[in-house]
C-alpha cells in the first residue's frame, strides 16, 4: 500500500509540492468516482482525498455541499465508498486520504464506530483520515484507532488556532497537517489571504511534518503560490467545478485529467 | 475551536461579573417584562379533570416567547466581548426576532439565517426582523429548515468569527453553548418555583413543557432538578407519526450522534446522515436535541413523550377557547398532551406547564390547516 511518508518524500526529492486533488466519492456515481481517482493518480497526483458524504458537511461551501448531496441522492454509503476503494487501490501510485464527517464514522458498521471504520478503511488500502468537524481534544478515540489500524490522522488547523493549539494539532496528525488557508468554509477566492505565508511558518515552527494547505485554492497561479510555503496543495471545490461542467463519464475523467495536469506543471 | 474557547472565558467571566448580572437583571425586568405571571389556568383545569393547571407565562414577554432571555443576555455577552455583529439562525423566527431585537437595542449589526421553507410559513417573523434591521438571508440547502439554518449560521460564523458572536438560540451546539444557554433560560424555573411555592404553597407534581432543541423545556426545569419528586415531562413534535421522515422526536426515537459540534441524541439513518424532519411548528422542527436532556432521559430524571401535528393544533384551540390564550404551535404540543397526562394523575394535583411563546405568528398557519381540515374555530 502506498503510504503518505513515501508520496511526500518522492515528491520532496523530485524537486517539487505535493498535490492533492479532492472528488466526493459517489457523486454522480461510484463507477465515475472510481474512474476519476484512477485518472487523478495517472495524471500526476500525489495524494488523493476521496470524500464520504455526509447530509450536514459543516466545513464545506456550496460546491462540496452539492457533492455531497448529488452523492447521497445516489445512495452512497461508507461502505460502498470503500468497496470501491478496495477494487481501485491495488492499481494507484499516489495513496488515498479520506475525508469524512465524525458521525458517519460514529454510526459505521451499525454503530461499531471508529475502530471498526479504521480497520475496514485499512482493509481497503486507505492511508490517511481527515474529519473536519473533530477538534483534537475530541479526537483521541480517533487516533487510538488509526494509530492500531495503522492509517494516518490529519487534523486541520486554522489562522485563528493559536500555539497551543497548533502543538497539538501538529502531534495528532501523523500523515500532514492540514492548514485551512482562510477563516471559512472550501470554495473558491478570487485571492489568497496575504497573511498565509505567516501562518504556515508559525505551523512549521512546531512540527517537521509536512503541512499542507487547502480551502480556497482554484489557479496554477494560487497553487504555485503556495508551492512556495507549503509542502502540498490541496483542492476541491475548483476541481468538482470543473467535473460538473462536464455531461458524460469520459467528459468528466478529461477535465479532472486536464484539471490536475494544469496544476501539476506548476507544483 | 478558538472562538469556542474565547466564547468560554468570556462567559465564566460574565458570570461571575456582578455589573454584567445587574445589567442583565434589569434589562430582563424594565425592557423584556420579567418577571412573567404564572396563572392558575381554571379551565383548562376543570376540562382535563380538576387537576390544577398553571401556566408560565413566557408568552407575554416582550417579543412574544422566552427566547428574549437568552438572546439579551448573549448580545450583553457579545457587546463584552468586542463583537460587532450578532448571526443567529431561526426556526419558527422567534429567536431571530429576539436576536433582532436585543442586536437593536445594543446598536450591534444582526443577520439572520432562516430556511427557505421557514421563511414562507413564517412570513410575519420575517417582516418584523426587516423592520428590526436585521438582514434574513434564505438557506437554500438540505431541508429548508432549523437545521440547515443552522449549518449556515455556523459556515457563516467560522468565516466572521474575528468580529462576530454566533447567538444560538437553543441549548444545543458546540460546548459552551448548551450551558450558557440554559443558565440564560434557568430564569424561567427560578420564578416558577418561587411562584408556585407562593401560589399553592407546595412544589409542583409534574412539570411539562415542548422541546425542539429544548431551551424552554431546560429553562423550566433546572431549578426544579434536585425536587426528586417533581415529574418532569418534555414534549415532542410527533408531526404526521413516528415514521422516519415524518417527526422530530428525538428523545423518543433518536440514537447517540454528533450533530452542530454536540454529542446528544440524533434523528438519523443507519449510515450517520441526518433524516429530514417534520412538524407543524417550525421551532421544533429540529433533528438534534440539547445533549443535557440526553442525559436527563438516560437518567430517567425526566420523561419524553411526542405529540402529533393534529393534536397540536386541537392544543391550540383548546386553550384559545376556555382561557382566551392563543399559544403558540410549539407549546400547543404540551397543552395537548395534557389530556392524556392528567387523567393518570390524582384530583387536585399540580401540573406547571411551560407556555414559551404566544401564537400570533401562527395564525397563517392554523388557517390554512383548519381551513383545509374543515374545521371551525367553534369546534374545540
Amino acid at each position: 500500500m502506498a503510504t503518505l511518508r513515501a508520496a511526500f518524500e518522492r515528491r520532496r526529492r523530485a524537486g517539487g509540492r505535493a498535490l492533492i486533488p479532492f472528488v466526493m466519492g459517489g457523486d454522480p456515481d461510484l463507477g465515475t468516482t472510481g474512474a476519476l481517482v484512477r485518472a487523478l493518480d495517472d495524471a500526476g497526483a500525489d495524494v488523493i482525498e476521496v470524500g464520504i458524504p455526509f447530509s450536514d458537511p459543516l466545513a464545506d461551501g456550496p460546491v462540496i455541499q452539492a457533492s455531497s448531496t448529488r452523492a447521497l441522492r445516489a445512495g452512497t454509503t461508507p461502505e460502498q465508498v470503500l468497496a470501491l476503494l478496495r477494487r481501485t487501490t491495488p492499481g494507484l501510485r499516489a495513496p488515498v486520504v479520506i475525508l469524512t464527517y465524525w458521525n458517519p464514522v460514529l454510526q459505521f458498521g451499525g454503530g461499531r464506530g471508529p475502530a471498526a471504520f479504521l480497520r475496514a478503511a485499512r482493509a481497503s488500502g486507505v492511508a490517511g483520515l481527515v474529519v473536519p468537524d473533530l477538534p483534537t481534544e475530541e479526537g483521541r478515540a480517533l487516533q487510538r484507532a488509526a494509530r492500531r489500524a495503522g492509517v494516518a490522522t490529519v487534523f486541520l488547523a486554522a489562522p485563528t488556532s493559536p500555539r497551543a493549539r497548533l502543538r497539538a494539532i501538529a502531534r495528532a496528525s501523523t500523515g500532514f497537517i492540514y492548514y485551512v488557508s482562510v477563516t471559512g468554509t472550501t470554495g473558491a477566492r478570487r485571492h489568497l489571504p496575504p497573511e498565509l505565508r505567516r501562518g504556515v511558518r508559525q505551523v512549521k515552527r512546531f512540527t517537521r511534518k509536512p503541512v499542507c494547505v487547502g480551502f480556497g485554492i482554484s489557479t496554477p497561479a494560487q497553487a504555485r503560490a503556495v508551492g512556495r510555503m507549503a509542502d502540498g496543495v490541496i483542492v476541491g471545490s475548483a476541481l468538482i467545478r470543473a467535473l460538473e461542467a462536464a455531461r458524460t463519464r469520459a467528459a468528466r475523467v478529461a477535465a479532472a485529467r486536464r484539471f490536475v495536469s494544469s496544476l501539476r506543471r506548476v507544483l | 475551536m478558538a472562538a469556542l474557547d474565547e466564547l468560554e472565558r468570556a462567559y465564566a467571566s460574565a458570570r461571575r461579573d456582578r455589573r454584567f448580572q445587574h445589567e442583565l437583571r434589569v434589562l430582563l425586568h424594565s425592557y423584556a417584562g420579567r418577571p412573567t405571571p404564572l396563572y392558575l389556568a381554571k379551565r383548562l383545569g376543570a376540562h382535563v379533570g380538576g387537576r390544577r393547571v398553571y401556566l408560565k407565562r413566557e408568552d407575554l414577554l416582550h417579543t412574544g416567547a422566552h427566547k428574549i432571555n437568552n438572546a439579551l443576555g448573549q448580545a450583553l455577552l457579545a457587546r463584552r466581548m468586542g463583537k460587532a455583529r450578532l448571526i443567529a439562525e431561526t426556526g419558527a423566527g422567534q429567536h431571530g426576532v429576539a436576536t433582532a431585537t436585543a442586536a437593536a437595542l445594543l446598536g450591534l449589526a444582526c443577520d439572520v439565517f432562516m430556511g427557505e421553507e421557514d421563511m414562507r410559513r413564517q412570513a410575519l417573523n420575517v417582516f418584523r426582523m426587516r423592520l428590526l434591521g436585521a438582514t434574513v438571508t434564505p438557506v437554500t440547502s438540505g431541508t429548508k429548515t432549523l437545521k440547515d439554518a443552522c449549518n449556515e449560521a455556523i459556515r457563516n460564523w467560522v468565516t466572521t468569527v474575528r468580529t462576530t458572536h454566533y447567538c444560538i438560540g437553543s441549548v444545543v451546539g458546540p460546548h459552551p453553548y448548551p450551558t450558557l444557554v440554559r443558565d440564560f433560560q434557568a430564569v424561567i424555573g427560578r420564578e416558577a418555583r418561587r411562584q408556585i411555592l407562593a401560589a399553592a404553597g407546595r412544589l409542583p407534581d409534574v412539570l411539562v413543557a415542548c422541546v425542539g432543541g429544548g431551551s424552554n423545556a431546560i429553562g423550566l426545569f433546572h431549578a426544579f432538578a434536585r425536587d426528586r419528586r417533581v415529574r418532569m415531562i418534555g414534549v415532542e413534535a410527533g408531526g404526521t407519526g413516528l415514521r422516519p421522515g415524518h417527526h422530530a422526536a428525538t428523545l423518543v426515537a433518536g440514537r447517540p450522534g454528533v450533530l452542530h459540534g454536540a454529542r446528544s441524541l440524533l434523528l438519523q439513518d443507519r449510515a450517520g446522515q441526518v433524516l429530514p424532519t417534520q412538524s407543524i411548528a417550525a421551532g421544533l422542527d429540529y433533528p438534534g436535541v440539547g445533549p443535557e436532556h440526553a442525559e436527563y432521559r438516560r437518567t430517567g430524571r425526566a420523561s419524553y413523550v411526542a405529540v402529533s401535528d393534529a393534536a397540536a393544533l386541537r392544543g391550540c384551540q383548546l386553550l384559545a377557547r376556555l382561557e382566551g390564550i392563543l399559544p403558540a404551535l410549539e407549546p400547543a404540543h404540551a397543552i395537548a398532551y395534557l389530556e392524556q397526562l392528567a387523567p393518570r394523575l390524582r384530583r387536585g394535583a399540580i401540573i406547571l406547564l411551560g407556555l414559551s411563546g404566544r401564537g400570533d405568528k401562527d395564525v397563517h398557519t392554523l388557517v390554512e390547516h383548519l381551513e383545509a381540515d374543515g374545521h371551525t374555530a367553534r369546534r374545540v
